[in-house]
């Protein structure tokens, strides 16, 4: 069962609302940056692998 | 005692094989348990009798928690089994886990802020437990620097082994601390040995948060050995052509 009477009681949290939606949404953020970062740099790595082979392929 | 069988699963190639069929089934999993977990314990999971709602942070802050810490003990199991074996591929493991775990930790600590100032009336005390997670924040910092700064990989993994296995001593200072001395923090409410002095619409949901902190761990270690195995790699034969094909994925 919901615990919450209403979707403004689930968005107050009994007035820890601020508290509860603030660290889940850090926690949150947090765990994607760290999906994010090797992402990014897997594309980097390839970006400048790609561009070095580019430039020993000039004549 | 025949240790070739600990030297195969070393091998770079067949861990980037292997990580390679395991990483979309981690994330999927950590995907589905995260957002069953959490959705249940925000919504469904009954308030607490003393806390009213702001108890919901625990299906965060518990598991970031238990993480940090298993983290810190993989670091310094890898430290070991890279000196004794001289296995590449525990030094990398240590390395790549060090950040995640940082991470882990400071969740941990920033949530249990957020969670102490309804809870205590204070963001923060020097209580013996919220210290030594401080300690252990301060731990994964000082393997990170190590590794970056000494730019021989030997003697940086050296460096990194020997800090992970004498770090590992604040391991059970931190579990303990609740018990040892009086803390603000409370004492642990799961044990191994005994049933959750709580009903299961609040433990479960917890559970399975648990569960999805762990295999989003085991997902985004993969990808970040993975490339790093790569990076080290390069130059092999089995590598260059995982290289150029990612090339040609890519245009």
């Amino acid at each position: 069962m919901i615990a919450f009477a209403s979707f403004a009681d689930f968005l107050a949290m009994g007035g820890h609302g601020a508290y509860v939606w603030g660290g889940y949404g850090l926690c949150l953020a947090l765990l994607a940056l760290n999906v994010v970062l090797p992402l990014l740099a897997r594309r980097r790595y390839l970006n400048d692998l790609a561009r070095s082979r580019r430039r020993e392929a000039l004549p | 005692m025949n240790w070739t069988w600990l030297h195969k699963w070393g091998s770079p190639k067949l861990f980037y094989v292997m990580s390679g069929r395991c990483l979309p089934w981690l994330a999927f999993a950590s995907a589905l348990l995260l957002v069953i977990g959490l959705s249940w314990g925000l919504a469904f999971a009954p308030p607490d009798y003393q806390q009213g709602d702001s108890f919901r942070i625990m299906y965060i802050h518990v598991p970031a928690a238990l993480l940090a810490q298993s983290i810190y003990v993989m670091l310094a199991t890898a430290g070991v089994i890279g000196a004794i074996w001289k296995m590449k591929l525990a030094d990398v493991a240590l390395q790549q886990a060090a950040p995640i775990g940082a991470w882990m930790t400071f969740i941990a600590l920033s949530t249990g802020a957020i969670w102490g100032k309804p809870t205590w009336g204070t963001y923060w005390v020097w209580d013996a437990r919220l210290t030594s997670m401080l300690i252990l924040l301060f731990l994964y910092l000082g393997v990170i620097a190590l590794g970056q700064a000494i730019t021989n990989r030997d003697s940086a993994a050296r460096a990194c082994a020997v800090l992970a296995v004498v770090g590992v001593v604040n391991i059970p200072i931190i579990k303990y601390s609740v018990e040892w001395w009086n803390t603000l923090h409370q004492p642990a409410s799961f044990s191994l040995t005994r049933a959750p002095a709580m009903p299961a619409q609040m433990w479960l949901p917890l559970l399975l948060a648990v569960l999805g902190f762990y295999c989003f761990f085991g997902a985004v270690l993969f990808a970040r050995m993975r490339l790093e195995v790569l990076r080290r790699e390069a130059g092999s034969r089995w590598a260059d052509a995982e290289i150029a094909r990612l090339l040609e994925d890519r245009s």
